[in-house]
């Protein structure tokens, strides 16, 4: 087991912070997409030209959100490493400390 | 009336000490902290006062901890802080303390001389050491060129070095003289250059550097030197060369010319530099001791001594009455805590045995008494706002308390987004639940300890702010839909839903939605959601905050004119002046708010014939306007009008002319200064009510410039990954989401939330308390042990 942390007490408590903030936000921006929230239209990979020529078909929107919504709970997942990740730097930190004092 | 509206009413007192009780009675009202004495001889000077000598021994001992500290530091020793608050000692107390603490300062600056009388021995030693190593050096190079250039008759004269030279053409003759030393590294340049331009290139110098630095006896620095060693010939060059060593602070040591010798004064300075360590252990070892035993203390005395000196310095603003039996002082002191410092004063009295009772007698006075509001720590938080303006003239309504609703509430209109508001609520709640351990941690951080007074503040702005971005439907410039939107695309024709029949037949990219058959009825709670999704949001947001701006900015001076009212007694000549004040402010601003409605009516009833997209606020104001108002009101704006320009020179006119009336029999007075100053008023007053209410536009502004810029860094940051056709897109999103938080945070949370913090001031201070508030008191300064620091005999 590495015995000397990669980041600094501060920066893995910022790095925590964070991950706490991507797992909650992806999530539930991960959900919206999957029930096609309106306020996300604009936020969705779309092609608009191709969409028009196709007269405006539904199921190329569905697809789109369920994309974007995968992508978030991906993101998500990776967030939730990121937060083990920053939890055990925390851990590591703090134990130096503790030795150290 | 509340504690928080007005400021606690103030007596002032005369108290009556027994000398014998005087100083445990002071002793117990400081740490009661209620009471603010004033100087009874503010002319004597502070050496003629009593109890000078006692303030001066207190100065003393103080320099004694003073110093004892800053060893404790050097050493990087704990210092003990158990949190307790020792009581002040009684007075022959204090000649314990003074022993004890010449005693250990003493001891200390026995110890400190020694060590450093050792350290400078020891650096001696060291560098004696260096250099008889580094020449042994040089004599062996000069030994071997010496050698070289007996057996070497190839060598050039220009190849060999100087000595070398020099050695071997005059060592029978000439015997070459040679100091050694040791000097600073930095003045080794200007050392060589000097000595090459004195002695005319006629001396050799070698020099090499010590590799570790050595300790600095005096101030413990540590420095970098070199050994350098200077061959001369004759007498008169080795004066020369001693001068200039001198001149550059060099140490010369003596050098002995035979190895033989050399290497027995390198034994003997080794088994020195032995013995000195161990000694300097030892004085190290009784130094450390030394010192932990005063770290275990050191806190508490620090607080002994300097309640002493409060003691003192407080009983030095007292009188001495006639038969220098009892100590007189004046206090002022709060009406209500009579009780309680009366008590205290019946405890010091016991306390020091004395059998003749304190008194505490309430005296009149015309002086003005100074300001004291009694705070927690919720509170104050808002009180320093106010305070930072102005301390509020005595028993004058403190803005304070609707403060705290007001500021929260000014500052979520311009920070409305549920998101911000959320993250800085929860910073906010992160202070407020961990309180008492940041408090023990005692960060000396200023910034930090700004935010961490006003976190009752930030709490509070953090919960307005979700209200308000919940109104505005704002979630890091997303809008949810809570309750069903209140628009359904229809026909205004045929009455049903829009299809994409009808699109695709019109090709219609843009709709336009007819309110009369589209809109069912307004959005349960804020702005309707589909505002979100229309190419006319600004305008429409826009228009609305801006009407709201102006109806807050109105309804706030408003509030401050009727504090006004309160402020004055109800009989004084001042109100009325104040009526007409009101009468006229009141005529401008209902003037300016009927003028919004009107506006209300006809944008929406402009918007309504452009077939555009009205929200439900608007279309209720309107409804509401166009069933009242038509009637009433161009005749009720007349009247309006007409009592706005009769209120102008009654404001203007009156108050003078009564005061004219008042004074004819008897006292002078000077009615043009009293016009003039009514005159300045007036137009300050006429012009402010014009220029304030275009001063709340700024809720707006800033409430538009956080709306667009939140939107802005979504569609500029996080719509590229959300964008992505692929599963890379998930990675591109966990990089790009990191980015767009942290600009969240330091760009539209703490930057943003600064801005806004600073116009919601200034809208408090000029807008709001010019109303009503003259903040001419002064604060009240208990004496108390709390705040220990003040207390010198300087002031």
């Amino acid at each position: 087991m590495l015995s000397c942390p990669v980041c600094g007490p501060k920066l893995s408590v910022c790095c925590t912070i964070l991950s706490v903030w991507g797992i909650v936000m992806l999530a539930l921006m991960g959900v919206f997409y999957q029930i096609h929230s309106v306020a996300l239209f604009e936020d969705i990979p779309l092609n608009h030209t191709k969409w028009e020529e196709d007269n405006f078909p539904l199921e190329d929107v569905h697809k789109a959100y369920e994309q974007t919504g995968l992508n978030c709970f991906i993101a998500a997942g990776i967030y939730v490493l990121f937060f083990f990740f920053s939890c055990w730097q925390q851990r590591l930190n703090s134990k130096a400390n503790y030795e150290t004092s | 009336m509340g504690s928080f509206f007005r400021s606690e009413e103030m007596t002032l007192c005369q108290l009556f000490l027994q000398s014998e009780a005087a100083y445990a009675c002071v002793s117990e009202l400081g740490e009661l902290g209620l009471v603010q004495f004033r100087d009874l001889n503010p002319d004597a000077v502070a050496f003629m006062r009593k109890f000078v000598n006692e303030v001066r021994r207190c100065d003393e001992m103080e320099r004694k901890l003073r110093f004892l500290e800053k060893e404790i530091k050097k050493d990087g020793i704990p210092m003990l802080d158990t949190g307790d608050n020792p009581d002040a000692p009684v007075p022959r107390e204090m000649i314990d303390l003074e022993a004890t603490f010449e005693k250990l300062e003493n001891e200390m600056k026995e110890v400190n001389a020694n060590s450093e009388a050792l350290k400078r021995n020891f650096l001696e030693l060291t560098e004696l050491k260096h250099i008889l190593r580094k020449t042994q050096t040089f004599f062996e190079e000069a030994e071997i060129h010496h050698v070289q250039a007996m057996h070497d008759p190839g060598l050039t004269d220009e190849s060999m070095g100087l000595l070398g030279e020099e050695s071997t053409r005059h060592s029978q003759a000439l015997k070459l003289g040679f100091v050694a030393g040791v000097i600073l590294r930095e003045r080794i340049p200007a050392f060589e250059r000097m000595l090459w331009r004195v002695c005319r290139g006629n001396v050799f110098l070698r020099q090499a550097e010590i590799e570790t630095p050595l300790e600095d006896p005096v101030t413990g620095d540590q420095v970098n030197k070199s050994v350098f060693i200077i061959f001369f010939q004759g007498e008169q060059l080795k004066s020369r060369v001693k001068k200039i060593c001198e001149g550059f602070r060099a140490t010369l040591y003596p050098c002995p010319e035979t190895p033989s010798e050399r290497r027995e004064m390198a034994i003997g300075v080794m088994t020195r530099i032995e013995d000195l360590n161990t000694v300097l252990g030892q004085t190290q070892d009784h130094r450390h001791r030394v010192l932990v035993a005063a770290a275990r203390n050191i806190k508490i005395w620090f607080i002994k001594v300097r309640k002493i000196k409060a003691i003192y310095h407080t009983l030095n603003m007292f009188n001495l009455d006639v038969t220098q039996k009892c100590l007189i002082a004046e206090c002022w002191c709060p009406v209500d805590d009579l009780d309680r410092i009366q008590q205290a004063l019946r405890r010091g009295t016991e306390r020091s045995g004395s059998s003749v009772p304190s008194i505490l007698n309430r005296m009149v006075t015309r002086q003005e008494p100074p300001t004291y509001n009694r705070q927690n720590k919720f509170t104050n938080g808002f009180q320093n706002i106010i305070d930072a303006y102005g301390i509020s003239t005595y028993r004058e309504v403190n803005p304070a308390l609707f403060t705290i609703i007001s500021f929260p509430f000014l500052f979520a209109v311009m920070f409305g987004d549920f998101g911000h508001g959320f993250i800085m609520f929860l910073f906010a709640l992160y202070l407020v639940v961990r309180e008492k351990w940041i408090i023990a941690q005692k960060i000396n951080n200023e910034i930090f300890s700004m935010f961490f007074g006003g976190r009752y503040l930030i709490l509070l702005m953090g919960l307005f702010s979700m209200y308000t971005g919940l109104l505005y439907n704002d979630i890091f410039s997303k809008s949810i839909n809570i309750f069903s939107s209140g628009w359904r695309p229809t026909d205004p024709k045929t009455g049903a839903f829009y299809t994409r029949q009808v699109l695709g037949d019109h090709n219609l990219q843009i709709l336009q939605l007819d309110p009369n058959s589209s809109f069912q009825g307004p959005y349960a709670f804020g702005l309707d959601p589909v505002w979100a999704s229309t190419t006319n949001k600004i305008t429409e947001t826009n228009s609305l905050k801006m009407k709201l701006s102006v109806i807050f900015g109105v309804c706030h001076m408003f509030f401050g004119i009727f504090l006004s009212f309160v402020n004055h007694r109800p009989i004084d000549i001042i109100l009325l002046k104040l009526q007409l004040k009101y009468v006229y402010s009141l005529k401008m601003f209902t003037l300016f708010k009927f003028y919004c409605s009107t506006s209300f009516t006809c944008m929406s009833v402009y918007l309504e014939n452009i077939h555009s997209v009205i929200s439900s606020s608007v279309t209720m104001a309107l409804k509401l306007t166009r069933q009242i108002l038509p009637l009433l009101q161009s005749e009720f704006q007349g009247f309006l009008v007409f009592l706005a320009a009769i209120s102008v020179p009654w404001m203007w006119l009156v108050k003078p002319l009564y005061l004219r009336h008042q004074h004819k029999y008897g006292q002078e007075f000077d009615f043009g200064e009293v016009f003039i100053h009514q005159t300045i008023h007036t137009i300050e007053f006429c012009l402010g009510c014009i220029s304030h209410t275009a001063s709340y536009l700024r809720l707006w502004a800033l409430s538009l410039a956080h709306a667009q810029l939140s939107e802005v860094l979504w569609t500029m940051v996080m719509q590229f990954p959300l964008r992505m056709n692929s599963i890379a897109g998930a990675f591109f999103l966990v990089a790009i989401f990191g980015f767009w938080a942290c600009a969240t945070i330091i760009v539209l949370i703490i930057m943003e939330g600064l801005s806004a913090f600073l116009h919601t001031l200034r809208l408090h201070w000029v807008e709001f308390q010019s109303k009503f508030y003259s903040g001419t008191g002064y604060k009240f300064h208990p004496f108390s042990f709390e705040d220990l620091t003040d207390y010198s005999i300087e002031d």
